[in-house]
């Protein structure tokens, strides 16, 4: 089968039903998406696929058609992403473990809705655990990316 | 561990002289009395000046941070305290895990953990937390917990800094024919101020390795601090944002295998069979092997891939034998309150006599309450997990883990190997809230990766194994008892804790055999070390008979005690009729850094004004790690569910090395206890777990998170932790502030046994 990633196409000889996180993970050694529940309870594994953030652990591979973006392809430490330079700018990160999926629902909450209300990002966000409780900086995180995309800054 | 006896020997000795005269410490530390690690592994044109510092004649700098990296910012505030000395720009330097060695024990975490409260620096308490250093060093410990490491770190690691700059310094007085004194260093470099002529530390590196480090480094003084102090961008951020493979889940392997493990979710319990024939003939599935440790009993399924493995361990038909633990909840209370009620207690304080002040008590002035806290699990974002090879007669660990000398003696004891052939390689940690100090997940994969034939393997634990499988925080049964004097006060406080003991588990599991007899005062902290002064005072502690495994787990005893007393507190402030802020600042009136505290989270939170109906608020303090912490959590009913809707939390570490990093821990650990106190627990039935993912043990979300304004104070005189002393007040703060809300006083977590939140 075919997978598109980041704009890259891949061959991959694998059972339709293998959890897109999987392929990607050990087939594929893309590894920003992570396994934190294997249930699509805490969100570590989010990509996007049109547009629409995905829980990558409860998608099977095979029904995959379009390009799935992930945080591998969205910036690199000396080109960062709008969304990767203010998480940076408010410090959020703590362990790092679920960052990559609250960035990757951020990025896809901004690219639908460019100026979420508090209420807009509690229920855009809350499907991602954070242990380390970053909470508070990453609101803070997403408003400020948002505030950037609107002026251009 | 061949070499142990004679590390033990040498450091022993290093130990008494630092006991005898503190201030030769760091003489004695950098006369290298403990082999420097880095040595050995040395890149071409690379020198080391000591166990913290390489230099590379590319200029190239790196900082050996030995503490784990798991989200409190160790990384960026230990290196700091190097390149501080060192006079390096963060920016300039590389930072590491380095290996595994005597040469990065942790003292201050068995410093910390002598039985006394940190207000006490009489001469038998220091003398006593000054021979656990000794200790510390005595078993080459290097873990990571405590709330240690800046304590740990703060002068070993300035020192480092200071001497290696100081060699470099005489280095290139060397090579400039001048004097030492005429020199200064700038952002990696040596420079004569007179000439203008400069060199680069890697110009100078190697012919500094061959100088011995002076004995008499002068530190500087907090006023010429550059970058302690001062808020740093966190150095492991820029890898974090952008998805980077540096977690232990993340490592990759030429050839590399993936396994998964099914352990008897029954503690202690064994496998009486299993059936792996239908798991064999599954794509990818190369074995299947019965697992035998101390530490659980079960298999591991080795694939080509993580899915694969787990997919074909749900196809295994095993049978598990019954644990020896408790069945039930109502079991584990039993014994809980049966050990209470057997005596034969250990006191950690007493003054006066409780009991004498109790005879004579009108029944009016008598207040009684019993407390009860669940086992909890840590529940890390990031599964365990670890990838091992054993291959040519070396071993290699590549684990996320909070204690790498512990996974050294764990490889030597399963595959026999000098410690020179045991390679571990500490990967961050996604989280570790002291799980990932535990041997377990390590073990598992070296004993998988001795059937692999050479290959690396990975074995990737399901959240569902994680979450089945201790080591849990203890359960935890608490009576109190007091009699409230005239003027509202108490004037005698008894209480009884009655918990399995942290400390005889893990020990019991590094070093079995070792003998764990004598009281544990991790039972009692957070409770018998409080600054209260009350005129009769007794706390008892008393180790419960339930076998099921219990950990450090975020701030320890102190993340059940401090819920206990501080709610006990709260009952007697109400009985006595004194607010709860007044009341404590009445009984800790001899604690001036309590009362600079107490005021600040008046102010702050406006405590004591009316406010609307709907909202209330309660009030907690506890001392832990050494940083004195106050907060104030107000509640919101909405619609009968309850939300969190504000916390201020005034913490007072002494010194605070970098204030934004410091403010992200007291989030964090509020925001920990939050989720604990609000609706986390490890039930049993059958003897074994009931939870198994996030669906059932839950924590806060976004869309429950509350403000929180944290105000930090420096009066202490003592270098406090942070990553775990926001947690225990808060948990008892909310229990207060729900108290104070509906008159509803719940002794039992977690809260939402009885109250129902947003």
């Amino acid at each position: 089968m075919k997978l598109q990633v980041n704009g890259t196409v891949h061959e991959l000889d694998i059972e339709p039903e293998m959890p897109l996180l999987w392929a990607l993970r050990d087939e594929l050694n893309i590894k920003g998406p992570k396994f934190g529940c294997g249930a699509g309870l805490c969100g570590a594994c989010t990509v996007i696929i049109d547009g629409q953030a995905t829980r990558s652990c409860q998608t099977a591979v095979g029904d995959v058609r379009s390009n799935i973006r992930t945080i591998d392809g969205l910036g690199k430490p000396d080109a960062l992403h709008r969304v990767q330079q203010a998480w940076l700018d408010e410090q959020v990160v703590q362990c790092g473990y679920c960052q990559a999926g609250q960035i990757m629902n951020a990025v896809a909450l901004l690219e639908a809705n460019p100026t979420p209300s508090d209420k807009d990002i509690d229920e855009a966000m809350s499907g991602n655990l954070c242990r380390c409780g970053t909470y508070p900086r990453i609101r803070a995180a997403i408003k400020r990316a948002a505030a950037g995309q609107q002026t251009g800054a | 561990m061949a070499s142990i006896g004679k590390i033990a020997r040498r450091t022993f000795l290093v130990g008494a002289a630092a006991v005898a005269g503190g201030v030769a410490f760091g003489y004695y530390k950098y006369r290298q009395p403990l082999e420097n690690p880095l040595k050995k592994d040395l890149a071409n044109g690379e020198a080391t000046l000591n166990p913290y510092i390489k230099i590379a004649s590319d200029n190239r700098i790196t900082v050996i941070v030995p503490r784990a990296e798991m989200g409190q910012g160790a990384f960026t505030t230990l290196a700091a305290l190097v390149a501080e000395e060192l006079d390096v720009t963060l920016d300039q330097i590389v930072i590491e895990h380095g290996p595994a060695a005597p040469a990065y024990y942790n003292d201050a975490a068995l410093r910390e953990g002598a039985p006394f409260p940190a207000f006490d620096h009489s001469m038998v308490a220091e003398t006593v937390r000054n021979a656990m250093g000794v200790v510390g060093k005595f078993l080459a410990l290097q873990m990571t917990g405590g709330s240690s490491s800046l304590a740990d770190g703060y002068e070993k690691m300035r020192l480092a800094g200071a001497t290696a700059r100081e060699t470099l310094k005489s280095a290139a007085a060397q090579k400039l024919g001048v004097s030492v004194g005429s020199l200064k260093t700038e952002a990696g470099k040596v420079i004569d101020a007179k000439s203008g002529r400069s060199l680069t530390y890697g110009e100078l590196a190697l012919d500094a390795a061959k100088i011995d480090p002076p004995s008499d480094v002068a530190l500087k003084p907090r006023s010429q601090w550059k970058l302690l102090g001062k808020p740093q961008p966190r150095k492991d951020m820029p890898a974090k944002v952008t998805g980077q493979p540096i977690f232990g889940i993340d490592v990759q392997l030429p050839d590399m295998l993936y396994a998964t493990v099914r352990m008897n979710p029954q503690p202690g319990g064994a496998m009486k069979s299993f059936d792996a024939s239908e798991a064999l003939k599954m794509r990818g599935v190369k074995k299947v092997i019965a697992i035998d440790s101390l530490y659980g009993k079960g298999f591991a399924v080795i694939a080509d891939n993580t899915w694969r493995a787990f997919k074909a361990a749900d196809a295994v038909k095993v049978v598990w034998a019954d644990g020896p633990g408790h069945r039930d909840d109502a079991e584990a209370k039993k014994i809980l309150a049966s050990t209470i009620a057997g005596g034969g207690g250990f006191s950690l304080r007493s003054a006066g006599d409780p009991e004498k002040a109790f005879a004579d008590a009108p029944r009016e002035k008598l207040v009684e309450a019993e407390y009860y806290a669940p086992f909890l699990s840590h529940a890390t974002m990031e599964p365990m997990n670890a990838t091992a090879r054993l291959k040519d007669g070396v071993l290699d660990v590549w684990s996320p883990n909070q204690a790498p000398s512990v996974i050294k003696i764990i490889g030597a004891r399963l595959t026999k190997l000098a410690d020179e052939k045991i390679n571990v390689h500490t990967t961050f940690l996604g989280g570790g809230f002291g799980r990932r100090i535990e041997p377990d997940f390590s073990d598992y994969a070296i004993r998988v990766a001795m059937e692999t034939e050479g290959r690396p393997v990975k074995v990737t634990w399901t959240r569902e194994e994680d979450m089945s499988h201790g080591p849990y925080r203890p359960a935890a049964l608490a009576k109190y008892r007091a009699r409230i004097g005239n003027d509202g006060l108490p004037v005698a406080i008894h209480g009884s804790v009655a918990s399995p003991s942290v400390m005889a588990g893990m020990v019991g599991r590094i070093m079995p055999g070792l003998p764990t007899a004598g009281p544990d005062n991790l039972i009692l902290d957070g409770t018998y070390n409080q600054p209260y002064t009350i005129p009769n005072y007794r706390i008892d502690g008393y180790k419960a008979p339930l076998t099921t495994p219990v950990a450090s787990w975020r701030s320890v005893g102190n993340s059940f005690n401090a819920f206990m007393n501080e709610s006990f507190m709260d009952e007697l402030a109400h009985a006595g009729k004194i607010d709860p802020l007044e009341f404590r600042r009445k009984l800790m009136v001899d604690y001036p850094t309590a009362i600079a505290i107490l005021d600040k989270l008046k102010t702050l939170s406006d405590w004591g004004k009316p406010i609307d109906q709907t909202r209330a608020q309660g009030i907690a303090f506890t001392l832990s790690f050494g940083t004195w912490v106050g907060e104030v959590v107000q509640v919101k009913d909405e619609n009968g569910s309850i939300r969190v809707e504000k916390v201020w939390i005034v913490a007072d570490p002494g010194m605070v090395l970098d204030p934004l990093n410091f403010k992200a821990q007291m989030m964090s650990g509020a925001i920990y206890g939050l989720s604990a106190a609000i609706g986390q627990q490890i039930s049993f039935a059958d003897g074994a777990p009931q939870q198994s993912n996030f669906s059932d043990y839950d924590a806060m979300r976004m869309n429950q998170c509350p403000d929180i304004v944290i105000e930090i104070l420096e009066n202490s005189g003592h270098l406090g932790g942070a990553g775990e002393p926001a947690t225990p007040p808060v948990m008892a703060a909310l229990a207060n502030a729900i108290f104070a809300l509906n008159g509803k006083r719940i002794r039992s977590m977690p809260l939402n046994g009885e109250v129902s939140f947003v």
